[in-house]
């Protein structure tokens, strides 16, 4: 049990593993699980705002959102850097985003049906994976953790950017106002159910807490962008749609209502608004996108032959 | 008429006098403004689409390019009449646009992308290369500024020649046939535009002719060196310059601006 | 058989710092790998210089080797000048 007691003292001593340290298998999974996971989401992500690049109402809005949906594939691309670090292929990941194998952020299975939606997924979608993300950066596994620190620091762009596109609208026409207001209510409970099942429910957390892959638990991190979002909704003017929620004094926290799990399970399951369309295009770019990697390879190999031959 | 002068506004008129008028210059800043508006938003089609990851940042890096260089132009037109760069963008009619058809044309597959940037970014490389000598300070310094950024799209443009056209059989054809659905489009780079002619003779535009040689030495030599062969094409009749534009212009206009026209006066 | 290889990348932040490793990607070549690079790894001007590897080509010292590897420095402290005890007079040395 060397390696295993080598391994636990790493984590004791809240140093971090590196990719040719010996390691459990489970953990190995555990991560390249979460990372797979992770990186699918924000190159799924790309396409609900995506979907408003070509119609976004200014120009200074549409490079905003160009560098920013930009960031999102390179986030994906750091972190199968991260996962590829543990053994598993890029290539391979990608089929099981394809074939449903592996799952990405269900918050993505929404449609953006206004433009609104955009500075709404900067602000709240963000904002949530900032805090979800932000512990991340201390995670026990080197390269994920050095993924963590560079796209939590472009992320802070993001949630920036959503904002002040929400400031505008604010202070803009009663049209603006309303479609604010619109996309508030249909993105505020999903985000919230970006943290996960309850403490209780979430079958993977207390081995990820153990091995400090997980720093706090999911009810936490949902408590905490609450307390957070509560007042940036009164900056914005908007009301956050939950008649339960209230500052509760005692607790010094907010409560806030019950979370719709069932609907969550339904679109985990795959049975969201968009959970077709997403992996339909993005398969379709893969597949449409085969004769061109082809060509750059069987161009590599006739290089390679001549500098051999040469 | 230049659909940037109006002229019941002061200021804008057009004269025929040797003077650097006003109207000419943001007639020219408007055309290479609305070239780089127009080939930056069929780019920003490829989002989410393009054939690998490492692809999505590039086609995006080019688009960013290329918006910033029409945001430029665009604001510096808009100078000449108090417009700024969205009631330009946003709120001109079609007829209005001046962009060449070249940037127009639909993305159709990667190697008709591939096909489509090459020939424009050998085209605006020259182009903005010459400009950086520009009688007019705020052209050169875009000038100055963008020949670096078209000098690495045309690189990029290059090296996926090469890999297409010399790739599989497949991707040769693909290339050769999208190099055929952009080629007849190139003769209207180099076509004159009337309404900009006189900036030439005053050192301020560049002879859109004498960018050719150059052009062709650039293009020829990439096409040789991914074994593909020179189109041997009857020109597209062209016009963007004085406002007549291919149908599919309409639907990447309408797309582009439909949000910001049905908020009328809103800020974003 | 399309899938290209995986290439390390070392980004040099600013003259007179050394290349350091950010991360990997993946390209069909050494030519396309540096402009992937660029691309990816220096869109906020991270970088003044970028060398690209096959992710292959590196070898490494192994986990397993840590202790033949790296502990004999440990007890060389007469390498550090701090090992030595001079008179105040000349300390700065």
């Amino acid at each position: 049990m060397e390696q295993q007691e080598q391994f636990d003292a790493v984590l004791a001593a809240d140093e971090r593993i590196e990719p040719r340290d010996w390691m459990p298998e489970k953990y190995r999974a555990t991560l390249i699980r979460q990372i797979a996971q992770h990186a699918h989401s924000e190159i799924i992500g790309m396409q609900p705002e995506g979907a408003w690049l070509t119609k976004a109402p200014s120009l200074r809005r549409k490079a905003i959102l160009l560098a920013k949906v930009q960031d999102e594939a390179g986030h994906g691309m750091y972190l199968y850097s991260a996962a590829e670090t543990l053994g598993v292929d890029r290539s391979d990941l990608l089929d099981r985003l394809h074939t449903g194998a592996q799952k990405y952020s269900t918050i993505f299975n929404y449609p953006t049906l206004e433009w609104a939606d955009v500075g709404v997924i900067g602000w709240l979608v963000d904002g949530a994976a900032i805090v979800n993300q932000v512990p991340l950066c201390r995670c026990s596994y080197g390269p994920y953790a050095r993924a963590m620190i560079r796209i939590c620091k472009e992320e802070s762009f993001h949630q920036r950017q959503g904002f002040e596109m929400l400031l505008a609208l604010r202070d803009g026409t009663d049209g603006q106002r309303a479609m604010l207001q619109d996309a508030v209510n249909r993105w505020w409970w999903p985000s919230l159910m970006m943290f996960g099942p309850p403490d209780g429910a979430s079958a993977n957390s207390s081995a990820s807490m153990a091995w400090k892959i997980k720093r706090h638990s999911n009810d936490d991190l949902r408590q905490r962008f609450v307390d957070m979002t509560v007042p940036q909704a009164d900056v914005l003017g908007v009301r956050l749609p939950d008649n339960d929620l209230r500052w509760n004094a005692e607790r010094n926290s907010h409560d806030f209502g019950e979370i719709d799990w069932e609907e969550f399970a339904r679109v985990v399951k795959g049975d969201g608004p968009c959970n077709t369309e997403r992996i339909e295009r993005r398969t379709a770019a893969h597949t449409e996108g085969e004769w061109v990697r082809e060509a750059a390879t069987a161009y590599a190999r006739k290089q390679a032959a001549k500098v051999g031959a040469a | 008429m230049i659909g940037s002068s109006r002229a019941d506004e002061p200021g804008t008129s057009e004269e025929g006098s040797a003077t650097l008028s006003t109207s000419p210059v943001a007639a020219y800043a408007l055309a290479l403004g609305d070239d780089a508006l127009i080939l930056g938003q069929r780019l920003i089609e490829w989002v989410t689409h393009a054939p690998e990851l490492e692809e999505e940042v590039a086609l995006a890096n080019i688009s960013l390019d290329l918006l910033g260089q029409a945001r430029t132009l665009l604001t510096y037109a808009g100078s000449f009449d108090g417009r700024d760069e969205d009631a330009l963008a946003y709120r001109r009619a079609p007829e209005q646009f001046r962009c060449v058809h070249l940037v127009e044309r639909p993305n159709g597959d990667f190697g008709a992308t591939v096909a489509r940037q090459l020939l424009f970014s050998a085209y605006q490389f020259e182009l903005y290369d010459a400009l950086t000598a520009s009688a007019d300070p705020t052209l050169a310094g875009l000038a100055g500024k963008a020949v670096k950024e078209v000098a690495y799209h045309r690189d990029h443009a290059s090296l996926w020649t090469l890999r297409l056209g010399d790739g599989t059989k497949v991707s040769r054809g693909r290339m050769q046939d999208g190099l055929a659905a952009m080629w007849p489009y190139a003769d209207e780079l180099f076509a004159p535009d009337p309404a900009t002619a006189g900036l030439v003779g005053l050192g301020a535009a560049v002879d859109p002719a004498a960018l050719r040689p150059a052009w062709t030495r650039y293009v020829e030599s990439v096409l040789a060196e991914a074994t593909l062969t020179v189109p041997q094409m009857t020109p597209a009749p062209g016009g963007g310059r004085s406002g007549i534009h291919t149908p599919e212009f309409g639907a990447l206009l309408e797309e582009m601006t439909s949000l910001h026209l049905e908020h009328p006066g809103a800020q974003w | 058989m399309s899938e290209w290889p995986l290439w390390e990348v070392f980004v040099r932040p600013r003259r007179g710092l050394g290349h350091a490793h950010v991360g990997s990607l993946h390209a069909p070549d050494a030519e396309m790998a540096l402009r992937n690079a660029r691309d990816l790894y220096t869109r906020r001007q991270e970088g003044v210089s970028i060398w690209v590897v096959p992710a292959g080509s590196i070898t490494a010292s192994s986990p397993e080797e840590k202790d033949s590897f790296f502990d004999p420095a440990g007890d060389k402290v007469y390498r550090h000048p701090t090992f030595y005890t001079l008179p105040p007079e000349v300390d700065h040395l």
